[in-house]
């Protein structure tokens, strides 16, 4: 497994509907949660102002991801958003070296998938909080951490 | 190809079974129900690796190329002139475009026999 190599991965993963309200929030096991919601909260401005921002710059390869959405002196956010206004965001440390772009690229595609399938259940309605445990599985994977 | 009779045949045979079953005038919105829930799903799973949109006329160009070859396999030549079999296609697109954003309201009627013409009228919210 990747993880293995990599100590820690993501510290937090949010999906968030194309209304702006949490369908899921994870964070590793801590004491303040709170503050990751508040970090995921913060930059769904950022979003906002890079899915409006299309068309402004000629050479725009408009792709679903993001990028960093901004760096904190702990944290650096990283933003997703699909073609359906479904907004991903992973939190990492900026203290971990080891994921660099690509890798946070691949997190970013897994969960798309996973989310995809996950939607394609019909016995899941569509803005409903996301309570699939498959899908748990998957962004569980992202957060591992084996020191 | 195999699977194109598939959902031939799973179409038919839930248009009749609602006939069958249910009041008349209640088959039309369940079946336009059922499109439009797997109108949604489906906008989720095709438009995973294409870029994003840029506007309305990307998602319509997005839904007549893409989305419709992908359902049909063609453009839509092939389906039965009756109008009960024209809610669920409907639906489809309204399912479709509402995830993607755009809120409409879709109608079809069939004037010459093979074609069959689907008007989608684009609520505008502002």
């Amino acid at each position: 497994m990747t993880g293995q190599r990599l100590s820690k991965m993501a510290v937090c993963v949010a999906v968030i509907s194309k209304e702006n309200y949490p369908l899921y929030i994870q964070t590793i096991p801590t004491e303040d949660d709170l503050k990751f919601h508040y970090t995921v909260h913060t930059s769904l401005d950022v979003v906002e102002e890079k899915i409006n921002n299309v068309g402004k710059t000629t050479n725009d390869l408009r792709e679903l991801y993001l990028g960093l959405l901004y760096p904190t002196e702990d944290y650096k956010v990283y933003g997703y958003v699909t073609n359906t206004k479904i907004k991903f965001v992973v939190v990492v440390e900026s203290s971990n070296t080891a994921l660099r772009d690509n890798e946070i690229r691949t997190m970013f595609r897994k969960l798309h998938n996973a989310y995809t399938d996950m939607v394609c259940n019909p016995f899941y309605t569509p803005g409903d909080r996301i309570t699939s445990r498959v899908f748990e599985k998957v962004v569980n994977g992202m957060m591992l951490q084996d020191s | 190809m195999a699977d194109e009779a598939l959902f031939e045949f799973l179409h038919m045979e839930v248009v009749s079974y609602l006939f069958k079953t249910a009041d008349e005038e209640k088959c039309i919105p369940i079946l336009e129900n059922m499109g439009y829930r797997v109108g949604h799903s489906l906008a989720e799973r095709f438009t995973k690796d294409s870029s994003r949109f840029k506007d309305e006329l990307d998602i319509m160009k997005f839904i007549c190329k893409d989305f419709w070859t992908s359902v049909y396999k063609k453009q839509v030549d092939n389906l039965r002139t009756n109008h009960q079999y024209l809610a669920f296609p409907c639906g489809l697109i309204r399912g479709a475009l509402a995830n993607l954003g755009i809120s409409c309201i879709v109608t079809a009627e069939v004037q010459n026999m093979p074609a069959c013409k689907f008007q989608i009228m684009i609520q505008r919210s502002q």
